[in-house]
């Protein structure tokens, strides 16, 4: 264990901002590519004709 | 043909495909979190401190991963798309289209991890320098390749001028790679050779679980996001997800059982 605080692992021996920004950003894309999925898979939903033959599908597998 | 019991052609069909797709997603999404969380676990109190960079370094651990993912999801788009190509394929080309974003936001993750470690390492933000230049260009690549396929309506002609841009920026993937050896540059040499290990195993074996972490993500939402190509394609035109690639001329109706037999 390298930290005996919470302020001492916030502060990563004075990177605290470099580090930190880097798995924030890195955090942020990868759950907006989750979000902007989902957003397409709505809109796809919401224009698209009632049933899909995919639907059947999924449910025989 | 032959008679083998597993029929792996009838799984080229993007209709045979799409459930299959959908059973897997949730097996990688578990991985995903699992993975990701004994590598930060690894990466942030495991991982000893390094003597020269202090804990500034622990940024490698985000970093090298999604460099690595840059490239090998650009290797792997273009192989895809080569094959779509080639023997008219649509589940390929669809696979292609499917990793790009993906490939986009790695690329582009490691610019920005790369540059938040330049400024304490480097004290610049930003240079000029050859593997930097070269991962630059290879995200805009993934753009172009993007906005290429979505400016044609047609989309095996999509595909196909697709799978062209794919296939020529193939060259940037190798430069990128031994950039740091044909160039002078300040970007540090490779981490892992094929003989040696330049970092403590603990943080070489954080390092691998964030890389396989990130593997697993990439598995799971690009078959996410093929499982939505197939069904916007599906609305399209029907017929073009039903039938098997190999088959020749698009438009030939072949019932998928008997595809299958």
């Amino acid at each position: 264990m390298h930290w005996n605080s919470l302020s001492e692992f916030i502060n990563m021996g004075g990177y605290g901002r470099y580090v930190w920004g880097s798995y924030i950003v890195t955090f942020v894309l990868l759950t907006a590519e989750i979000i902007a999925l989902r957003a397409r898979k709505r809109r796809l939903e919401r224009t698209g004709p009632v049933r899909s033959s995919l639907e059947t599908r999924d449910q025989e597998l | 043909m032959s008679k083998s019991k597993i029929h792996w052609y009838k799984y080229a069909a993007p209709v045979n495909f799409y459930p299959l797709a959908g059973k897997m997603i949730p097996f990688f999404t578990g991985l995903t979190i699992i993975l990701f969380a004994i590598g930060l676990y690894m990466s942030f109190f495991v991982a000893p401190v390094d003597f020269q960079q202090g804990h500034s370094y622990r940024i490698i651990f985000i970093h090298v991963p999604a460099a690595w993912m840059g490239m090998f999801l650009y290797v792997l788009m273009a192989i895809y798309a080569g094959i779509g190509w080639a023997f008219n394929a649509r589940l390929a080309s669809m696979m292609a289209t499917a990793i790009a974003p993906t490939g986009a936001i790695f690329t582009f993750i490691s610019l920005v991890t790369g540059s938040l470690w330049g400024k304490p390492a480097w004290g610049v933000f930003w240079v000029w320098d050859a593997r930097m230049t070269s991962t630059l260009i290879l995200m805009f690549l993934y753009i172009g390749f993007i906005s290429l396929q979505s400016s044609i309506d047609d989309t095996r002609r999509a595909d196909r001028a697709g799978a062209v841009l794919a296939l020529v920026g193939v060259i940037n993937v190798p430069i990128i790679y031994f950039s740091v050896q044909w160039w002078n540059t300040l970007h540090q040499g490779a981490t892992l050779t094929a003989r040696s290990f330049k970092m403590a195993p603990s943080m070489l074996s954080a390092m691998f679980v964030l890389m396989g972490a990130c593997w697993m993500y990439s598995i799971a939402i690009v078959l996410a996001r093929v499982r939505l190509i197939i069904k916007e394609r599906e609305r399209e035109a029907p017929w073009l997800v039903e039938t098997h690639p190999f088959e020749g001329e698009i438009g030939i109706r072949k019932s998928v059982s008997e595809g299958a037999q």
